[in-house]
């Protein structure tokens, strides 16, 4: 396959094959370092306050939160629809890059799809937490009972039950069988026995064979195209939670594609939040070169500006439908009460990521980095905006109120973050976090010293 | 075929079919030929700046679609200033205005309308002739300052096109009904672009190497335009469930009352296009080798060529002609008829203005050598 020389090499230094496989191994073999047990005690004490939070909850129940009865849906909702947006980065990558046959994207396919994984974990847990008794979670299933009690099968929530398990399961089957060979390479490397046996066990039996590599190709693809429309579906299903009803700010038609952009929006940026710190950490910069963190901020600005004409296109269309309390809902998110919130929003996801359209700031890592910091927060933000700002002043002026949580959904959410960062940085110890195979597949073409190798 | 065309306009006018009839179908056809030529150049200039490297080979189809942009443009001006803006848009007639009317006119009112007719017309025309030049010299003059120069207009025309593809269709076709709303109307109807212009291309590649051109391309290059035509089409599908969907379930009337008409006179047409929109290029091009010969690729591009025809027919027909009056006859087909000669005329005479294949570009070798097992 004859790449341009125009086109950058994906991967830094004179790599052999032999060489790759020590680089990426590396982080896992030895003692971590004094860094990763700072960072598992801060996300581990993170986690810890979360589950206290989880433990009042249950214990008192949901009035121990901020809600009130015209503010259902506060933190909560808002966490999860952010939480399920960032777990939509890994299977973009995965799935819609490959089919686009971007050869970039097999340097951070693995911890992106991790990362996804981990995400939805943590997005799956506030609408259980919400029912309030977790015990009867299974209730969501629906199941033939002898009390004859179905589930509501007209309501898109239950619609996110099939949504997200679905995408959670095909993520998983996908980075599973991703993992595959490279756990037989970490098998092959592993210096104890007992290492050798759980990775043996883990690799099914992986031999390299060519017959292996021919059927985990298959499955790859196949896997890649029922992906692909997993990735459109969850937050379509998702943004149906609220476009469903008749509530102005909700009920927009733009809704679906306008939130499938949202979440690879903030997906990119969780994913260049924790690349950027990894990839200096386990000294992976050759593998994760400035190229890719420029390929992921393109994404950020194609992603971003589609969210920002949604928000102009929703602002318009709440005018120009002379629907008046559509109007109020969108004059009030941005300059009612809740404008401090609108604004975060508008800076963090409008105005930041057309920074990267100067060349310079794409290529810059340290402002990449606090720029995907502010797109995370935005796309909080954001969700907050649309759940908040659209209910605290409804129909009904004697109704209106005002939302602050409790210190129980703030502690709820700082443990979602904890368990996030604590599965993350377990997740490097255990597994390589670059697709070994998948690297070594673009190191003949794309590698820095391909131009030696080939000739005209 | 022009010709033809041109016939069945005059049989519009002598057999009584009525100015909005015939109005309706200028717009519709001036709007569905336009879309070809914007979706031929956003074609070019998304893959310029994605880097693609295959799409090199199939620049030129991309790059000579986008000369029947000032076409449209001037059919569309000399349409809209002979009578064709009042008998569409009742929301030019002071007499009909409403207080609903009456709070959007500070958006639609006739200036302003054209205004923004002008700027949409005078940058798209401009870019194109920017991104084709600096592409022509790349090739001609083997200098690769021109390859940056194609990408930065590129870059100028996919961000310019982000809001200007959504404002038109706001103005032509929205404001048809003008009463309604819909905020995802502009990318539902960009969509529809999408997957007909991607089947116009690969109508134009059909044609150009059945006649001994572009001997370059091979079944490659076919199967990712396949695969182009079976995704957007989904999508194209997935954009028409969203509205559709999301209107019925939430049942208010302001916005119901759209697909109510829609339901009642259009029945066959409206079912008709949902179906034949996903259901032909979901089922023929599911396999591999579907999307990488012509025999089978041909019969499904030329289905979706039709079927957005039809989508448009759907989008301006009952807001403007009404139940009644519409039809689908020899105005409809020949006007129609006429409108492929003279963008085949425009598209085929600037094909022979550049080399078929950009030799010089620098991903052409790319665009040659490459094959995928997916």
């Amino acid at each position: 396959m004859y790449v341009s020389p125009i086109r950058e090499p994906l991967i830094r230094g004179n790599k052999d094959y032999s060489q790759v496989t020590k680089d990426i191994l590396a982080p896992m073999a030895g003692t971590p370092s004094k860094y990763w047990y700072m960072g598992i005690a801060l996300a581990l004490s993170a986690a810890l306050f979360g589950a206290w939070a989880t433990y009042v909850t249950l214990f008192t129940g949901i009035g121990s939160w901020g809600l009130n009865k015209t503010i259902g849906w506060g933190w909560d909702i808002t966490n999860f629809v952010w939480w399920v947006g960032i777990g939509h980065a890994g299977t973009f990558i995965s799935a819609i890059l490959l089919l686009f046959r971007q050869r970039w994207r097999t340097s951070i396919n693995r911890s992106a799809e991790a990362m996804t994984l981990i995400a939805i974990a943590c997005a799956g847990f506030f609408p259980l937490i919400h029912m309030g008794r977790l015990a009867l979670a299974f209730f969501i299933f629906p199941y033939p009972n002898t009390r004859a009690l179905w589930v509501n099968f007209n309501s898109p929530l239950l619609w996110d039950v099939f949504a997200i398990s679905t995408y959670f399961a095909v993520s998983l089957i996908f980075w599973y069988v991703g993992l595959i060979p490279d756990i037989g390479t970490v098998r092959d490397k592993a210096t104890t026995k007992i290492k050798k046996a759980i990775y043996g066990f883990l690799s099914f039996g992986w031999t390299g064979s060519a017959k292996h590599w021919s059927r985990h190709e298959t499955v790859s693809l196949i896997l890649a195209g029922l992906a692909a429309p997993l990735v459109l579906s969850v937050h379509t299903i998702v943004s149906f939670d609220f476009a469903t009803s008749v509530i102005p700010g909700w009920h927009t038609t733009i809704f679906p594609p306008y939130f499938v952009s949202g979440a690879v929006f903030s997906g990119f940026a969780m994913v260049l939040t924790l690349l950027i710190v990894t990839r200096k950490a386990l000294n992976l910069e050759q593998y994760i070169t400035v190229n890719h963190i420029e390929s992921m901020n393109k994404i950020i600005i194609l992603t971003g500006s589609i969210v920002g004409i949604a928000y102009l296109t929703e602002f318009f269309i709440a005018w120009y439908s002379g629907n008046e309390y559509e109007m109020f809902t969108f004059v009030n998110r941005a300059f009612g009460p809740y404008a401090w919130a609108y604004w975060i929003m508008m800076t963090c996801n409008v105005i930041t990521p057309q920074l990267f359209w100067f060349k310079k700031i794409r290529r810059n890592i340290v402002l990449t980095f606090i720029i995907s910091i502010f797109v995370n927060i935005g796309m909080w933000f954001e969700r907050f905006v649309i759940v908040v700002s659209s209910l605290h002043r409804d129909y009904l002026p004697s109704s209106w109120s005002m939302y602050t949580p409790s210190v129980v959904e703030v502690g709820l959410f700082v443990g979602t973050l904890g368990l996030f960062f604590t599965l993350f940085l377990l997740f490097i110890r255990v597994f390589p976090v670059i697709a070994i195979a998948e690297v070594k597949s673009v190191l003949k073409t794309s590698g820095e010293n391909k131009n030696h190798s080939e000739h005209e | 075929m022009v010709s033809i065309g041109l016939i069945a306009l005059a049989y519009g006018f002598f057999a009584g079919l009525g100015g909005e009839r015939i109005s309706a179908n200028i717009l519709l056809n001036n709007y569905y030929f336009l879309g070809m030529g914007l979706i031929g150049l956003f074609f070019v200039a998304v893959h310029a700046i994605a880097e693609s490297g295959w799409q090199v080979s199939v620049q030129r189809i991309g790059e000579a679609m986008s000369t029947f942009i000032p076409v449209a443009g001037v059919l569309m001006l000399l349409f809209f200033a002979f009578g064709g803006l009042h008998s569409i848009y009742h929301w030019t007639h002071p007499e009909h205005m409403d207080e609903i009317l009456l709070n959007k006119a500070p958006y639609l009112n006739v200036p302003f309308f054209y205004i923004r007719f002008f700027i949409y017309f005078i940058v798209w025309s401009l870019l194109a002739w920017y991104i084709r030049k600096s592409s022509r010299n790349l090739d001609s003059l083997n200098d690769i300052s021109y390859f940056h120069k194609l990408r930065k207009f590129s870059a100028i025309f996919i961000v310019f096109y982000a809001i200007s593809s959504v404002m038109s269709s706001w103005d032509w076709l929205m404001s048809i009904d003008a009463h309604w709303f819909s905020t995802l109307y502009g990318w539902y109807v960009f969509m529809s672009m999408l997957a007909s212009g991607v089947a116009m291309i690969i109508i134009i590649l059909y044609i150009l190497k059945r006649n001994g051109y572009m001997t370059h391309i091979n079944n490659e290059h076919i199967h990712d335009l396949g695969k182009y035509l079976f995704g957007f089409s989904i999508f194209w599908a997935y954009l028409w469930f969203s509205q559709y969907m999301l209107i019925w379930y939430a049942n208010i009337p302001e916005e119901t009352v759209y697909y109510s008409e829609r339901m009642l006179h259009f029945k066959p047409l409206f079912i008709a296009n949902a179906i034949v929109n996903l259901a032909f290029p979901l089922l023929l091009l599911m396999t591999r080798n579907s999307k990488r010969v012509f025999w089978s690729l041909i019969p499904v591009a030329v289905i979706v060529f039709i079927g957005h025809w039809i989508d448009l027919y759907q989008l301006i027909m009952p807001g403007a002609v009404g139940g009644e009056k519409a039809g689908i006859g020899f105005l409809e087909i020949g006007l129609t008829i006429g409108y492929v000669g003279l963008f085949f005329l425009v598209v085929f005479y600037s094909l022979t203005k550049a080399p078929l294949a950009p030799k010089n570009h620098p991903f052409y070798k790319e665009s040659m050598d490459y094959h995928t097992n997916y």
